[in-house]
């Protein structure tokens, strides 16, 4: 018999803010030691209430929005109960009944061709703390506490370990290219529910659901494991199914039980009476509508009319701060096609001469449109607007500054030309003897002696035919 | 009677209710759970009255969590024979010129009654709770103790408007406190039930206090209204749940009592609070907790958030007609003290008379064993009819 895989994900993802969502601590990553950056509010002490950060529910209106949702325009927040030492309230303020968002859809790509996947709500919470085991005693850190989160979830539209790694790829490169995550290592961590039926049947198998995996290639392990053992058991018996919660073993490459169902928690829901229901008003969401930037799909296309390649819109789209870099030099009047050659090409060679990534890349698009622009119009030619760029990179000098200092302007003229002509020629008589030979090459190596001389201030073309020229 | 937990100034003229934060003193809410808690930031209130030149004589003993009657029941204060509330009791003694409280199911009001002097337990919204232990987020606020409408008037003045660290702080709102305001040909009705519910010295303050107000030019009248208590159940259900929610977090990680036996994760959490916490928060805890679990939620906690819509409805539609609501405080003009295996079921009972004001945000004055309930934001109101019956008047 044939089987079909059936997975529905919940993701979460910690919001890329400056605060935290309830309090005024720094966001994500802020702390480098544990527990210095956490406040009164957010390790739970008595006294403190929430005050809900504005920008959290921006940045959820946004991913909303990029996944097609419904924004809807009355949202409340819940307490979730249940006590762990690394949740220092001892409920979590998540939303249940009223969620920020519902009712999306994302296209994918696959080797199927397109699939649509139906989410189901999004909805803003705050993450918890973390426990570090040592010897005798654990240790609580709190600075992840109250870190903002979103969680996207989907209707159960996943039929294969393929789909989901490709929605997890197109949110992950939809959210750090909008701004709304920086989808560093564990910001982004996913439950999968996961079920298998026999294929034409409308029943839903029993589910399980693997919590929170961060990396794709261990969700695609999972998968993959969990189809194979649940195959395994209606196929050949080899075990009973029953609804649970597991957990991956990244070792192992296997799932584990953690708890059934059955004995799960009751969180005792209820409302938050610290926290006002917010209302989206049309005025506010027109405003985040307008700062939302363009979703990679939208983007991508951008690139496509303009010509540039596949191979280069997906370099493009891998780094949201390369793709960003390159729309900001547009923006101060650049050729869309020549910025990305020079980016793409230039300054990553550049970087990748000195062993670094575009992750490096630190110059002001000003810098990069200042040197186009002295190119486009015929001050220097490409040649020395490179050189200028590896000045820029390296040292951060100003590009016109540098240019007119180091005396790097086309501002030769055919006379200066012809003098530096003669120059060359005079002190190398045996080139020209070759040349007069028939060696082309010496030829070559005149015109690198005069450009050399004349330091990249003269058009390659007029040296080139004056040298050609003298030598009749 | 030993009145503070934890002395701050000999001289000083306002008393704070362990229930609020006075930075760098210990803030236990008379419970042993938070045992050697100290804050690192002062209530908003305390702020206020400090800016405004008050200086505070220390922190007075409150029943755990300001769960009980009157303040009988806190882990730090010794027993009493006849009930009285510490900070009511130091106002009344004349040994501070007042004192700040949070009111979340009553027991500073009935603290106010049992001393003769007053509480007012203000418009949800208007004192910021920042800085309060908070049980029963919907529902509680910081509230004056003075000896009259005057001390009550100048204190409201520095401690209430809006704070942006509370979230549920009423915003561009100017508040002005008056008890000079021109009563003569208001309408007040006096509740029947709550009045029959009340002890016979009380009924005869009630009297007092009406045949004032008449001579004063008030149209008195008595009226009959179940609202007082269905709003008493639902306050009952909903305080709790919030309270066993809110005070969950005292679990003996981070600050407060832990046990000194555990041997796991779990028993830290249950040692520590059994040891923590007395019997009535127990009960409380319990009663919460079912109230919201899955299979009760519907039917308590969702029904009495719909049943909280109702009165407020209600109320609104008497006060179009009654500029004020008059009734007890509480059923005794004395309590004596009894077994804290019955106190659920007491402070239950005269939740009646308390619990409305709770439940849908309104005002509500004790003075003496007269109380008062306005419409939201009608404490001058309320402030001017008390101050035509008020002993510690001018």
């Amino acid at each position: 018999m044939k089987y079909e895989l059936v997975i529905g994900l919940e993701t979460h993802v910690e919001l890329n803010t400056k605060s935290k969502i309830f309090c005024s601590c720094g966001g994500h990553g802020t702390g480098s030691e544990p527990n210095d950056c956490v406040c009164p509010a957010c390790s739970g002490m008595p006294g403190m209430l929430p005050v809900m950060n504005k920008r959290v529910v921006e940045l959820a209106v946004m991913a909303g929005l990029m996944l097609n949702c419904n924004i809807n325009r009355y949202t409340t927040f819940d307490k979730k109960n249940y006590y762990y030492p690394d949740l220092p309230c001892a409920y979590q303020i998540t939303q249940l009944n009223h969620p920020i968002c519902t009712d999306g859809c994302v296209s994918l790509k696959t080797s199927e061709g397109t699939r649509d996947i139906r989410i189901k709500q999004i909805h803003m919470e705050e993450d918890a703390g973390k426990l570090v085991h040592g010897g005798k005693y654990s240790y609580v850190d709190f600075n992840r506490t109250s870190v903002p989160l979103i969680e996207i979830v989907t209707q159960p539209d996943f039929r294969s370990a393929e789909e989901v790694v490709a929605y997890l790829t197109k949110l992950r490169s939809m959210f750090i290219s909008g701004g709304i995550s920086e989808c560093i290592e564990g910001a982004m961590r996913c439950d999968v529910n996961i079920s298998v039926r026999p294929e034409g049947s409308a029943e839903f198998g029993v589910r399980s659901e693997i919590k929170n995996m961060s990396s794709f290639e261990a969700i695609d392990r999972a998968i993959r494991y969990e189809y194979q053992r649940h195959v395994n058991a209606l196929e050949f018996e080899t075990e009973e199914l029953v609804q649970e919660t597991r957990r991956f073993d990244e070792v192992s490459g296997k799932t584990f039980a953690m708890r059934n169902k059955e004995t799960e928690a009751d969180y005792r829901y209820f409302p938050d009476a610290n926290l006002m229901p917010i209302i989206i008003n049309d005025e506010w969401l027109e405003q985040i509508k307008a700062a939302k930037p363009d979703t990679v799909d939208e983007k991508a296309e951008q690139y496509r009319l303009a010509g540039i390649s596949e191979k280069e819109i997906e370099m493009l789209m891998s780094n949201h701060n390369i793709s960003r870099f390159l729309d900001e030099t547009v923006a101060l009047g650049c050729n869309l096609k020549d910025a990305a050659a020079w980016i793409l090409t230039d300054c990553a060679g550049i970087l990748r001469k000195d062993g670094k990534t575009f992750a490096d890349l630190a110059i002001a698009p000003e810098k990069l449109a200042a040197i186009i622009k002295m190119v486009d119009e015929g001050k220097i030619n490409r040649g020395v607007g490179k050189k200028i760029l590896v000045a820029v990179v390296e040292s951060d000098v100003d590009p016109v500054a540098y240019c007119k200092e180091n005396g790097l302007d086309q501002k030769a003229d055919t006379s200066t030309i012809e003098a530096v002509i003669d120059k060359v020629l005079a002190a190398n008589a045996q080139a020209i003897e070759d040349y007069k030979n028939g060696k082309t090459k010496a030829k070559q190596a005149l015109f690198g002696a005069c450009m050399k001389e004349l330091r990249g201030t003269a058009d390659p073309a007029l040296i080139s035919e004056l040298l050609e020229n003298k030598l009749g | 009677m030993k009145y503070y937990a934890a002395k701050i100034n000999e001289n000083g003229n306002i008393a704070i209710d362990d229930t609020l934060l006075v930075k760098d003193f210990p803030a236990t809410a008379g419970s042993r759970i938070l045992e050697g808690f100290k804050p690192l930031f002062n209530a908003e209130a305390v702020t206020r009255l400090e800016n405004a030149g008050y200086t505070l004589s220390g922190k007075t003993h409150v029943g755990e969590f300001g769960l009980d009657l009157v303040g009988e029941f806190s882990y730090y204060a010794e027993k009493q024979e006849k009930l009285r509330g510490a900070a009511a009791e130091l106002v009344a003694n004349g040994d501070v010129k007042a004192a700040l409280g949070v009111d979340v199911n009553g027991a500073t009001r009935r603290a106010a009654a049992l001393s003769d002097i007053c509480f007012l337990k203000p418009t949800y919204g208007t004192v910021s709770r920042y800085g309060v232990i908070s049980t029963a987020a919907s529902g509680e606020a910081v509230g004056a103790y003075a000896k009259n409408t005057d001390g009550i008037k100048e204190i409201m003045s520095v401690i209430a408007g809006y704070d942006e660290k509370d979230g549920t702080s009423l915003r561009d709102k100017q508040y002005e406190y008056k008890n000079d305001c021109e009563i003569s040909g208001l309408c007040v009705a006096v509740i029947k039930e709550l009045v029959e519910k009340a002890d016979a010295k009380t009924k005869s303050e009630i009297a007092a206090a009406v045949d004032a107000l008449k001579e004063k030019g008030v149209v008195v009248e008595e009226i009959s209204c179940s609202l007082f208590d269905i709003a008493n159940t639902a306050w009952e259900i909903l305080m709790t749940a919030e309270t066993c929610n809110n005070i969950s977090r005292y679990d003996g990680v981070k600050f407060g009592h832990r046990a000194k036996e555990y041997k796991n994760i779990d028993e830290l959490y249950v040692n520590s609070r059994t040891e923590g916490f007395n019997f009535l928060t127990k009960a409380v805890i319990l009663y919460g907790s079912d109230v919201l679990s899955k299979n009760r939620y519907a039917d308590c906690y969702d029904k009495s958030l719909r049943v909280r819509r109702v009165v407020a409805d209600g109320l609104q539609n008497l006060f179009a007609e009654y500029s004020a609501i008059i009734a007890p405080v509480c059923s005794a003009a004395e309590f004596a003290a009894y077994e804290m295996k019955d106190a659920f079921d007491k402070v239950f009972a005269e939740g009646e008379f308390t619990a409305a004001a709770n439940l849908v945000g309104i005002p509500a004055l004790a003075c003496g064993k007269v109380q008062l309930f306005g419409k939201q934001l009608d404490e001058s109101i309320l402030l001017s009819l008390a101050h035509a019956f008020e002993k510690e008047g001018e």
